[in-house]
């Protein structure tokens, strides 16, 4: 069957398979390999892409669920040349180790900005808790979504 | 890696469209919402459904609201939905209770109630809630709809009431005076399903328990419902006693298996402590005593 997704806000489409996961769609299929596939079992969190704005595993969606709706991945973060503020956070936090849980962490903690601007520390984990990090203990992450917040806000005082 | 094996995948544009599909494409196509239990299971070929029919797009099945005295919540209503909804938080706090330990937030946007609920899953912590409150739900088929009591939906491990060429459209809560609810869980882990949980709902009225209802998730093959724990409560005043006593019956009548979350005592063990405290807090919530 045919498909047709806006991905990271461009109108792409391909001839899948109806069981196709969007994982691999946007793997293979987009050659989108920023977006991580991992566990396989909707528990780590290293797929999550947005999907209309809201986090979700793409490795638990069929891409053909997607016809219509826009998703966004970790490639889309970058604006001419300038890092997303949580990509900054992450960098400046050192947030990540090995980096596979890293594209999952970021798009969960963008999504979660975009709807909370000043999380708290409660918040900030409650909405990771659906993603795995086996390397920083999580502590880092935290640090850096919370960084991304504070400069977001100082960003948009000054603008 | 883990990939469904194949199958034909269609959209439904309507509810009428949805059942004409199930009714012409037979007993191996399933409909599909959120995902979050069924593709899993797929991935492991543990369901092997020939056609999927795609309900996402049926937006009038996405709704909480009061009608005539009764909550009405629509079968593809999201797990943050019922998080998030003040008409549920203002009426039944088991909903909120439950939510916040049901998987995580991210697979909280795509779940539905109805897909928790057709897959039936003992571990699974709604149908306890639906239990414990009194649910009915209303299937619809294409000779019209019938409505189901929750003892009437599950029908045994993994099998609701749901026919073949039918369709879980609508959950309805009934509205009463002095009601109280609370849902307790204990996982391994931030997401995990249950070792066990309990679902309770209590309505008080000058002092004493006029209903009462009390669900278990994840301690038998089905959800338990604590008839004999409810026929112990109602009439009576509330008491800490009294709510110990339900919990004592709780470890009796649930029938758990050993497993890689616990063995056979301990989880009866929780099953009584749960079910205390759920009643407990419902009490208080009841009347307006939660700290």
């Amino acid at each position: 069957m045919d498909v047709s997704i806006t991905v990271n806000g461009e109108p792409r489409s391909g001839e899948i398979e109806p069981r196709q996961l969007l994982v691999h769609f946007l793997r293979e299929t987009l050659d989108l390999t920023g977006t991580h596939w991992g566990c396989d079992t909707s528990n780590c969190g290293a797929c999550v892409v947005l999907m209309d704005g809201q986090p979700v595993k793409s490795c638990t969606i069929l891409a053909a669920m997607c016809e219509g709706h826009e998703i966004r991945t970790v490639e889309d973060l970058e604006v001419d040349g300038r890092l997303d503020p949580v990509q900054e956070g992450f960098h400046e936090c050192h947030a990540l180790q090995c980096g596979f849980c890293t594209p999952g962490m970021l798009m969960t903690a963008r999504a979660l900005l975009d709807e909370n601007p000043n999380p708290t520390e409660h918040e900030i984990r409650t909405a990771i808790s659906g993603a795995i990090c086996r390397c920083t203990g999580y502590k880092n992450i935290v640090s850096a979504v919370r960084w991304a917040a504070d400069h977001e806000s100082a960003a948009k005082q000054g603008a | 890696m883990q990939t469904p094996a194949p199958f034909e995948y269609e959209r439904a544009t309507s509810v009428e469209g949805a059942i004409e599909a199930l009714q012409r494409l037979g007993s191996e196509a399933r409909i599909v919402a959120g995902g979050h239990s069924l593709l899993p299971m797929m991935k492991l070929r543990l369901a092997t459904p020939e056609h999927l029919i795609d309900i996402n797009d049926l937006s009038e099945l996405a709704y909480i609201r009061e009608q005539d005295g009764v909550i009405r919540i629509g079968a593809l209503t999201r797990h943050v939905d019922l998080l998030k909804s003040e008409l549920l938080a203002q009426h039944y706090p088991i909903f909120a209770d439950a939510e916040t330990v049901i998987a995580d937030p991210v697979v909280r946007n795509r779940g539905t109630i109805g897909g928790s609920l057709c897959q039936a899953d003992a571990a699974e912590d709604l149908s306890a809630v639906c239990s414990a409150v009194k649910a009915h739900v209303i299937i619809r088929g294409a000779e019209g709809e019938r409505e189901v009591a929750m003892d009437e939906f599950h029908v045994g491990p993994y099998m609701t009431a749901v026919g073949a060429g039918e369709l879980l459209t609508e959950v309805r809560l009934p509205l009463f005076e002095g009601g109280g609810s609370a849902h307790e869980k204990c996982e391994r882990r931030a997401g995990d399903w249950a070792i066990a949980a309990a679902s309770a709902a209590v309505w008080i009225e000058g002092g004493t328990i006029t209903e009462v209802g009390i669900a278990l998730s994840a301690v038998a093959m089905t959800t338990v419902h604590l008839t004999r724990a409810e026929e112990l409560l109602r009439g009576k005043a509330p008491s800490e006693e009294l709510f110990a006593q339900a919990g004592a019956i709780a470890s009796e009548d649930c029938s758990p298996s050993a497993d890689g979350r616990g063995p056979v005592d301990y989880k009866r063990h929780l099953a009584g402590v749960l079910t205390h405290r759920a009643l407990r807090r419902s009490a208080a919530r009841a009347l307006h005593q939660e700290a």
